[in-house]
């Protein structure tokens, strides 16, 4: 039964790298958790498009308030951060070990300026006066109260991933290193990598919906 | 046979180039986006900038994420995962819209 659900090349997989090691299912697991997130996620998006229906005036005006520039700069980073994701994956496979180790380093450092871009950003908001609950908020009509909270949220949970994501990029940075992650046995790496430009993926949904609203 | 699915999933390394290629892409349309966000198109700048953010993801879900050489399964798999999403958007923001 499960022989004749396998894809027909899932079979072949064990001939390749490890005797045991099912390729596909190693990606189609992570894929499948990578979904679990995308529903975390798109709960919030939901939230986000109602509150945005009920309060389009005050979302429109509290947007102003968000720094475009930072937004810009960051998406810029993080698309930058997935090509060499991804060009640290094909020199793997290209079996040039430390080219990988340098785009994989580039990666995570990139990973890591997106996150002090972040802080920096959010401690020139929180020094404006903005940050949730704050009284400068409250003056203000509730919708800029919701668009907040939801921008502090939407973008603090992305920054956690972001975070998380160094995290394991840096694992996998050691696995290469010592051996562990190799020309012929890269599921890992590549598994990591989905996981990376996952993150990706969501901040190109946030930033049009925080920063751009004219 | 066996040599061919072996070599039809292990496959060439995606080239350096094609990445570069995507990743130009990516650049140029966040930097429309954000030309666009300036001009103001009232109801129509958040339709083009959604749009624009789906062109943005779709190009690293088929290159960068490697869908697009992946066997069959995994496109089956995202298309229906993008399906159900859009199924819960759309019946939510239909509930939102009537329930005013």
């Amino acid at each position: 039964m499960s022989e004749i659900s396998l894809p027909e090349s899932a079979k072949h997989t064990e001939h390749a790298g490890h005797p045991k090691k099912d390729v596909h299912g190693i990606k189609m697991g992570m894929w499948l958790f990578l979904m679990t997130e995308l529903l975390l996620f798109s709960g919030m998006f939901l939230l986000y498009s109602a509150y945005r229906y009920f309060y389009t005036k005050e979302f429109h005006e509290a947007a102003m308030y968000t720094h475009t520039l930072f937004g810009t700069v960051n998406t810029m980073v993080l698309l930058t951060s997935s090509l060499t994701m991804a060009l640290s994956i094909t020199a793997l496979e290209k079996g040039k070990k430390w080219l990988s180790v340098t785009f994989l380093s580039s990666t995570i450092a990139l990973g890591l300026g997106f996150l002090v871009i972040k802080y920096a950003e959010w401690s020139t908001e929180i020094h404006e006066g903005i940050y949730p609950g704050s009284p400068m908020l409250f003056r203000h009509p509730r919708g800029f109260e919701l668009f907040f909270a939801m921008y502090y949220l939407m973008t603090g949970l992305h920054g956690l991933h972001v975070l998380v994501g160094c995290g394991l990029l840096t694992v996998m940075l050691i696995f290469i290193v010592k051996g562990k992650i190799t020309q012929e046995d890269s599921v890992r790496l590549e598994a990591a990598g989905l996981y990376w430009h996952l993150i990706d993926i969501i901040w190109i949904f946030l930033f049009p919906l925080f920063y751009l609203v004219n | 046979m066996e040599q061919q699915t072996l070599t039809e999933h292990k496959g060439a390394p995606t080239s350096y180039g094609i990445y570069v290629l995507i990743w130009l892409a990516l650049m140029a349309l966040t930097a429309i986006t954000a030309v666009v966000a300036g001009i103001n198109l009232a109801a129509f700048t958040l339709v083009i900038a959604l749009l624009i953010a789906l062109v943005k993801s779709s190009l690293v879900v088929n290159v960068f994420m490697h869908v697009k050489y992946e066997d069959k399964i995994f496109k089956i798999f995202v298309a229906i995962a993008g399906g159900v999403l859009s199924v819960i958007f759309l019946l939510t923001f239909a509930d939102v819209y009537f329930r005013r």
